[in-house]
Order: C-alpha cells, then structure tokens, then sequence
C-alpha cells in the first residue's frame, strides 16, 4: 500500500529550479529517508509536500488524497516537524500541546488526555507548566514532535528532527521514530546525518541539485554503487615487507596497504577468506582479523554526486 | 473536523498571548490615551463629547492596526505562524480568527475613552446602537488595513512603521480634527476614500448629532470598504503566505 507518492514534482523560483522533475513513492508504515547537501531542494520539496508551497508541475498524493485539489484533507492526516522547533514561546509545554489538538478539532478532554501521555512518553512532565522559552534546544525539539502527534497522523513528516541536540534527547527520538514505524506511521524523514539514515530508513533517496541521484533501499543503494567487495585484513606483522608477494599471489585483487599491519584486498569476485588466511600462514604471518568494509551511504552519497559532476561536465 | 474549535481556540490564544504585549499597549493603549489627557489639558474648555468621536475613532484604529502587526507578523517572525498555515482550516477560517481576536481588542479600546469621559459628563444622549456598529465597523475595516500591512512586511516594528503612514494622514483627512469642509478643496475627495472617515461620521452623529453624511450611505460605505478590503487582503495573502 502506498502512503505518499510523488509524481514529476517541479518547482521554480524564477529562472533557478529548485526541485527539477522528482518522483517517488513511499509504502505505509515505511521510514523514508530524504537527504542532500544545503540547497539541494529537501526543504523546497517538503515545502510542497505539506502545502506551504504550490508546485510549479507535477503532483503529491498523501494516503491517495491528492494535495493539490485537497490539500486541508491531506494535512489533516499528517504530522508535521519543521526544522525549526516553532511553537509559542509565550505559553508552557501543556499549553501548547493542547493548542496543537485543537488546531485539528480534538475536544478539550481529549487533547488533555492526549497532551498528558506525550508529554509522558517523551520524560517532558516535570516541565509541562513551563514556558517553552525557557525549554533546552532537546526539550523543544522532542514537544516539537510530541505537538506533531497530538492528533495521532497516520504520515509523519519529520525535517532535522535530530539536528543540534545533545546525544540523550537524539537517542530518545531515534527510538520514539522506531517505535512510531512499530506502530504503522509512515516517516517522511529528512537528515543531514548518513548514519541517523543509515540506521533508520527503510528506503532513502539523494537529491541533489534539484533532482533524486539515487532512489532504494540502503542495500541496494550501496550495491548498485560499489560492486567491488573489500576485506580488511589484520595481522601479527609488518605487512609492508610482504606487499609484493600478497600481490603477486593474488594478482587479480587489488591490494592497498593500510597502516604497518593491515591491508585491504579488493576484488569484483568473491574473496575466499580461507585461501588468503592460509597463504599468509604459510608466510608465518597470523591474520588476527579479518572483516568485510561496507561503505556508508555517506560513500555512496560522494559517489553519486561526484559521478553526477563527472557526467554534467 | 470541528472547524470551530481550533477557530476559538486561535482567538483565545490570541487573547492570552498578545492583548499585552509592548506595542499594543504603546500604541493601542498608552497613545490614545495620552491623545485624550493632551486634548483635556491643552483646552480645559472643550467640550468633551465633542472629541469623544475622535478619540474612540483613534483608539479603534490604533489598537487593531498595533494587534494585527503583533498577532502575524510577530509569529510570521518566529515560523509559529506556519503551525496555522499547516492546519486543516481554510485560509479563510484562518483570517478570520486572527482578525476576530483584533475586532474584539479594538472594540475593547474603543470604550476606554468612553469610560474616561463618564466621569466628566453626561453620556446619556448618546445612541448607543449607532455608536456600537460604528465601532465594529471601524474595527472591521481598519483590521484589514492592519492585514494588508502585516502581509507585506516579514518584522514587528516594519509593520508598526508602514502602519504609521496610513494611520497618522488618515486621522487629519478624515474629518477627525480637522472638518472636511475646512480642508483645502483638492484635498477633500481623498477624505471621501478612507473608511475612516464614514465610521467617525456615525459616531458624530451618535454622540453629538453632528454627520455630515448620511448614517445609511455612511453604512454602505463601510460595507463596500470592508468588501473591497477583503478581496485584496486574500489576494495579497494567497501571493504572501502560500509561495
């Protein structure tokens, strides 16, 4: 079932295109994660994606309501996070929670019932009777989200959730995003952190000057990348002495030397562990560790983008 | 979805939030105010109802156009605003709450002159249907003045100063201080394009049955303004909010 999709989205500001002919789509229940440099068109996409922004073409369906005819239905089934944790600063955390339900219709007894669980669920109780001004940048990140929940969205946009916080409140909102896919809430999420991606998104697209460089899972993403399969092998000696006879022995593989005891053997076939484990202790040489090098998606992001300039030029 | 729950809760917060903060008070509060004690004390003499239609005139426009400045652009400042904006109510809905809330502080206003003079004289000729609409009215329209401010500008003492070049031309041309009658000819038709100067001829007439127009073209007028003021602030806003 799909939750979101999105169809030859584009969107000019003037002469300068911000976001240049993108589709995807996301399933339900799904954590797709959005990411690209400063200016690539994350925020320009998110922008249209939630209505504060009309497309210059294309079209958005939110659970198959289309955005552009209904946009106040879609909204109303969605969560939304902005980078910036924008809520009242005039008023304390119960407050504003309670003022997010009711933007959405919920009555006065259930968005306090509502407000007194999130504010629970995200360790925020002790400060519900305090001004959100006076709230760490964690804190208000963390009701930010909890104010986005209040009407319980079946989608959930989440823009930087974890950008500038201390590492306690990010680890509580990387499990509170986990928690919400157990739930069945697809997560439209945008980083600037590979491994926040990495490690919670189902499926992740790159964009890049405006247009989507890359689109799968984490896997396929960095298959489709590096074919090549590398082992980094630790040993007992220094390796640097045995260089040309690795290589010679393995001719077909490429060797690089890594720090006095370590090498690394790329090949674009499978290595078989135990042949080179057992050549180098033929050599009197004791392979201590060996262990498969997976690239992050933070490699297959500069691949991408540099194989994309390469093309451009 | 009970649209009116999040309209009356906009409203509420409003209220809450912004009734007193520096510029309302200042502006909204504290100016109109002072204008009263100079015009007392400067002229012990005059007649106080007779600048009774002047200072609730001012008192109404100050305060909405000061609300309105802080109430969107003060959240347009801080992204807040965009919470309203990602909200499932109609832009229309939106608008409306937020201009309630000024409405209902400007009618607010509009009455602390009139409990001033209560205590200096007798306010029991006045036609207190007639001075009540005038007020609303008045407040309507210079909401929406305040609007179309508050839309085109992105900080709170930007609205406050482009406010300042309607607000302050608009009580000299508007028969205020000044009659019309004694305003250079060229100058007069502008006084017959503001609001202002309609709402301040039913209060003349409520309180010192001194109009000039008639109450019921003065009505129209008003109407036709608020209409007119409407449509542009939806296009301006429409062009503004949503890029």
């Amino acid at each position: 079932m799909v939750a979101i999709e999105v169809k030859n989205l584009k969107k000019n500001y003037g002469d300068f295109t911000a976001v240049n002919d993108i589709s995807f789509k996301i399933n339900k229940g799904e954590i797709f994660g959005f990411l690209g440099p400063n200016g690539a068109g994350k925020t320009s996409t998110i922008n249209m994606m939630i209505g504060l922004s009309k497309p210059t073409s294309g079209e958005i369906f939110i659970d198959s309501i289309d955005v552009n005819k209904k946009l106040k239905h879609a909204q109303s089934i969605m969560g939304i996070v902005p980078d910036e944790s924008n809520l009242y600063n005039e008023m304390n955390g119960f407050d504003n929670l309670c003022f997010c339900g009711a933007l959405y219709g919920m009555s006065k007894k259930d968005r306090e019932t509502r407000a007194n669980h999130l504010l629970e669920v995200f360790k925020l109780k002790e400060a519900r009777s305090k001004l959100f001004k006076s709230y760490s940048k964690g804190m208000k990140r963390k009701l930010t989200i909890a104010a986005a929940l209040m009407h319980s969205p079946s989608i959930l946009f989440l823009d930087e959730p974890t950008t500038g916080i201390d590492v306690e409140s990010s680890r509580q909102i990387r499990d509170m995003i986990i928690s919400l896919k157990d739930k069945g809430t697809t997560i439209f999420l945008t980083t600037h952190y590979i491994e926040e991606a990495e490690r919670l998104c189902d499926c992740v697209a790159f964009i890049s000057n405006g247009k989507i460089v890359a689109l799968g899972t984490v896997d396929e993403l960095m298959e489709d990348v590096f074919n090549d399969n590398s082992i980094i092998f630790e040993t007992d000696k220094n390796i640097k002495t045995y260089l040309n006879i690795i290589q010679n022995e393995f001719n077909t593989n490429k060797i690089k030397i890594i720090n006095e005891n370590s090498f690394v053997m790329i090949s674009n076939q499978p290595i078989l562990l135990i042949e080179v484990i057992k050549f180098l202790n033929d050599k009197k040489i004791n392979v201590l560790e060996a262990k498969k090098i997976r690239p992050s998606l933070e490699d297959v992001f500069v691949k991408l983008t540099n194989d994309r300039q390469g093309d451009m030029k | 979805m009970k649209t009116w729950i999040a309209f009356w809760n906009i409203i509420n917060k409003d209220i809450k939030n912004y009734y007193l903060k520096p510029p309302n008070i200042s502006w909204g509060i504290i100016f109109p105010l002072s204008w009263t004690l100079m015009q007392i004390i400067k002229s012990p003499d005059t007649d106080i109802i007779k600048l009774l239609p002047g200072l609730i005139s001012m008192s109404v426009l100050f305060g909405t156009t000061s609300m309105l400045a802080v109430t969107i652009t003060f959240e347009r400042s801080g992204k807040s605003f965009d919470r309203l904006l990602l909200a499932p109510i109609s832009l229309g809905v939106l608008v409306l709450s937020k201009i309630t809330g000024t409405i209902l502080f400007g009618i607010f206003n509009a009455f602390v002159p009139v409990i001033f003079a209560s205590f200096f004289i007798n306010l029991g000729l006045i036609n207190w249907g007639a001075l009540f609409f005038a007020v609303i009215m008045i407040a309507i329209t210079s909401s929406l003045m305040g609007l179309l401010v508050a839309v085109s500008v992105e900080q709170v003492f930007e609205a406050q100063t482009l406010s300042n070049f309607f607000r302050f031309p608009m009580l000299f041309l508007c028969g205020l201080f000044i009659p019309i009658s004694n305003l250079p000819k060229f100058i007069r038709p502008i006084s017959y394009f503001l609001p202002l100067t309609y709402g301040t001829d039913i209060l003349n007439g409520a309180i010192t049955k001194m109009n000039i127009i008639s109450p019921t073209l003065s009505f129209i007028m008003l109407f036709v303004f608020t209409i007119l003021l409407f449509v542009v602030c939806n296009y301006q806003i429409k062009k503004n909010w949503i890029l």
